[in-house]
């Protein structure tokens, strides 16, 4: 995973709570084997008139000119201003992949469903947490000036606004560690792999019927 | 200090910790489906890693698999491919999986617990949301995304942090006709679908205690709706009836000696929790979902709420929409809904007990002439042929509902069985989310009897006053 650091980049805002997987990526994505790809399908059943189905060319598509990420002054938006509860619903990692493929390196939100937010920081994008007064008052800024961009300042945990403000967000250290260095996890994890044995050896004496 | 369950169950399975409270979790049971395991079989590949411990993990088709005849393989090309890479996958890698027409294929939820893979005191996991299911026999069960599949599979560990202690008590006794479900779906009323977020759920109180193993199953599977990644209930002599004599299960003295421990598998008096919620059992009534989100859920006998007069405006507008998308006008009552289809099955509510519930009120009856469609897909192909020898599939056919093979089939519409757009659904699953059954489809959320009895009525009715 590339390493995060500090991004400065525009901001688009979804203004609904409680946005699941499913709308971030329909199921029938799902059947890809791959990893890439899932861009052009994000939000699909949002942002174009017509069904997708994997395979399509999405540049052909009729688009929702009402979908907000379909208006020109969010083009090229990195950052999505989300409201409570983003990503709930199914665990599918493919929800992430989408997001991160088609450019956006960070999400601002109130909160965040737990497995959404994990599978955040293992695929290279931001989950920030912000109270809900704050985020309510992000979205008046965005609303009111086109080209609003903040930076985002992992190492700090700070939101920049364009006014120069700082604020404060909240995030899993482990998930911003990991993100900071760019983490393969795994490998981290195998350093500890004489602990996970000698625990195994435990546990199978404790409880033998849990070993076939 | 008195412990919660939840504290019992994760304290031993820490290998390690660090001082900011990230944690190395041990992993019992790991449960692989199609979908959401492609890529991190690949990821292993690639890293030329190997499974720590494949005795493990147990693969299964579920979420792809045809509902029809399945003499002919999978049409879908997409599905047909998921699904061979998972066989190809458990093959290469000497994991054991029950492919798509062994007996016992069927939800991996389901086939877990049946199978007695699940245990009580394990920690499951399985890239899925709705493994929070297996927590009903007092394990620690939760979902999680590819990268952690990946995880448990190269480190049989999780890095995880500990949630905070939940408890949710449904004291004194329910009125006869009301199913888990509609316990379930009170308490998602109750506490919201970001209410246990960060939680994790212990269920507790009379009327859950009163609860078969299916019903437990049905509260535990529906946790992450209510925002918790896992929900649990305590180990109770009706725990130990369920798991004896399954296929995985411990024998002899093995199991005399699992008993021993899993009997200590409770909160202890005066365990304390960071929040308790009670509901009181009495009060419950069926319930129907008439939104998108699964807390948007009224009691049949009350009405679709007015977003006018809802003073939040995020809140109001996600009404409006739910309405707009779900074709309901404010203030229609709930029992003249009409749907158009059944969906009978899931995860949630696919096992035995569901569909005796079902077929008891069916018995006799037909389906209404506005019902275009009704299905019944159990979970399992062993639940499935339990039913066959109980003669429930004679009911449900001579209603006029067709007979199907096990899998996810209609709850999220990955294969063929999906919802038309516009197509009003009366489902036993777990999510109504837009889209989910189908582009543009109408989800509403009920018990199996309440799914029955509308799909006899052709609008939603009180099953209490049906029994009558
Ligand atoms: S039945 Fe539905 S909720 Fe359950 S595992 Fe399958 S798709 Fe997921």
């Amino acid at each position: 995973m590339q390493e995060f650091r500090t991004l400065t980049g525009l901001v688009a805002p979804l203004d609904r709570s409680n946005v699941d997987t499913d709308a971030i990526i329909p199921k029938q994505f799902l059947k890809s084997i791959q990893r890439s790809g899932f861009g052009p399908f994000l939000f699909d059943e949002w942002r174009y008139l017509d069904h997708g189905e994997i395979g399509m060319d999405c540049s052909r598509r009729p688009l929702n000119p009402d979908f907000v990420l379909n208006q020109g002054r969010y083009h090229g938006a990195q950052i999505l201003l989300a409201r409570d509860n983003f990503g709930c619903g199914s665990s599918r990692e493919h929800a992430p992949w989408a997001l991160f493929d088609f450019g956006f390196r960070a999400i601002i939100a109130p909160s965040f469903a737990d497995i959404f937010a994990n599978n955040c920081t293992k695929n290279g994008i931001v989950p920030a947490c912000l109270p809900g007064e704050t985020v309510d008052r992000l979205f008046g800024e965005v609303a009111a000036s086109s080209g609003y961009r903040v930076t985002i300042d992992l190492e700090r945990q700070q939101v920049i606004t364009p006014g120069g403000e700082s604020l404060k967000f909240e995030i899993d250290p482990f998930g911003r560690n990991c993100l900071l260095q760019g983490i393969d996890e795994v490998g981290l994890t195998l350093q500890h792999a004489d602990e996970i044995r000698a625990f195994e050896a435990r546990r199978r004496q404790e409880e033998p019927w849990l070993f076939s | 200090m008195p412990k919660t369950l939840y504290d019992k169950l994760w304290e031993s399975h820490l290998v390690r910790c660090d001082a900011d409270g990230t944690c190395l979790l041990y992993i019992d049971r790991h449960l692989v489906h199609e979908v959401t395991s492609p890529q991190a079989f690949e990821g292993l590949r690639l890293a030329g890693r190997k499974p720590w411990r494949v005795d493990a993990a147990l693969g299964v088709p579920d979420h792809n698999v045809p509902t029809t005849d399945r003499g002919k393989g999978i049409g879908d090309p997409l599905s047909r491919l998921q699904v061979e890479t998972l066989d190809a996958n458990c093959a290469e890698f000497g994991i054991t999986e029950f492919a798509m027409n062994d007996v016992r294929q069927g939800i991996v939820h389901i086939i877990g617990p049946e199978q007695g893979v699940t245990l009580p005191g394990t920690t499951v996991v399985c890239g899925d949301s709705h493994t929070s299911t297996h927590g009903a026999l007092g394990a620690l069960a939760f979902g999680i995304g590819t990268s952690e599949v990946e995880h448990v599979l190269a480190t049989q560990c999780l890095v995880q942090k500990k949630a905070r202690n939940m408890l949710v008590s449904v004291d004194g006794q329910t009125g006869s006709g009301i199913a888990a479900k509609d316990i379930m779906l009170a308490i998602i009323g109750a506490i919201g679908t970001a209410g246990g977020t960060g939680y994790v759920i212990e269920y507790g109180g009379e009327a859950i205690r009163a609860l078969s193993m299916e019903g437990r199953m049905t509260i535990c599977n529906m946790s992450i709706e209510a925002g918790a990644r896992a929900g649990m209930v305590a180990v109770d002599g009706t725990t130990i009836d369920y798991v004896q004599g399954r296929p995985f299960a411990p024998r002899g003295a093995e199991w005399e000696q699992a008993v021993r421990f899993w009997q200590t598998l409770h909160s202890d008096e005066g365990a304390v929790y960071d929040r308790v919620v009670r509901l009181d059992a009495a009060t419950i009534r069926p319930q129907v979902t008439w939104g998108t989100s699964p807390e948007m859920v009224a009691p049949i006998d009350g009405r679709v709420p007015d977003p006018a007069r809802e003073e939040d405006p995020v809140k109001r507008e996600g009404m409006q929409r739910a309405l707009a998308y779900m074709g309901l006008a404010p203030g229609t009552p709930i029992s003249e809904i009409r749907p158009d289809t059944i969906f009978l099955g899931s995860c949630t509510n696919g096992r035995i007990e569901d569909l005796r519930a079902a077929a008891a009120v069916l018995n006799g009856h037909k389906i209404a002439a506005g019902i275009k469609r009704a299905l019944v897909v159990p979970g399992s192909g062993l639940v499935k042929r339990q039913a066959e020898e109980e003669g429930l599939d004679r009911i449900f056919k001579a209603a006029g509902f067709e007979w199907r093979e096990p899998g996810c089939s209609m709850c999220l519409g990955m294969n063929e069985d999906r919802l038309d757009p516009q197509e009003r659904c009366a489902s036993t699953s777990n999510r109504n989310f837009e889209g989910r059954q189908g582009p543009g489809g109408r989800t509403h959320l009920v018990s199996p009897t309440m799914a029955a009895a509308a799909a006899i009525a052709g609008h939603f009715v009180d099953v209490r006053q049906w029994e009558n």
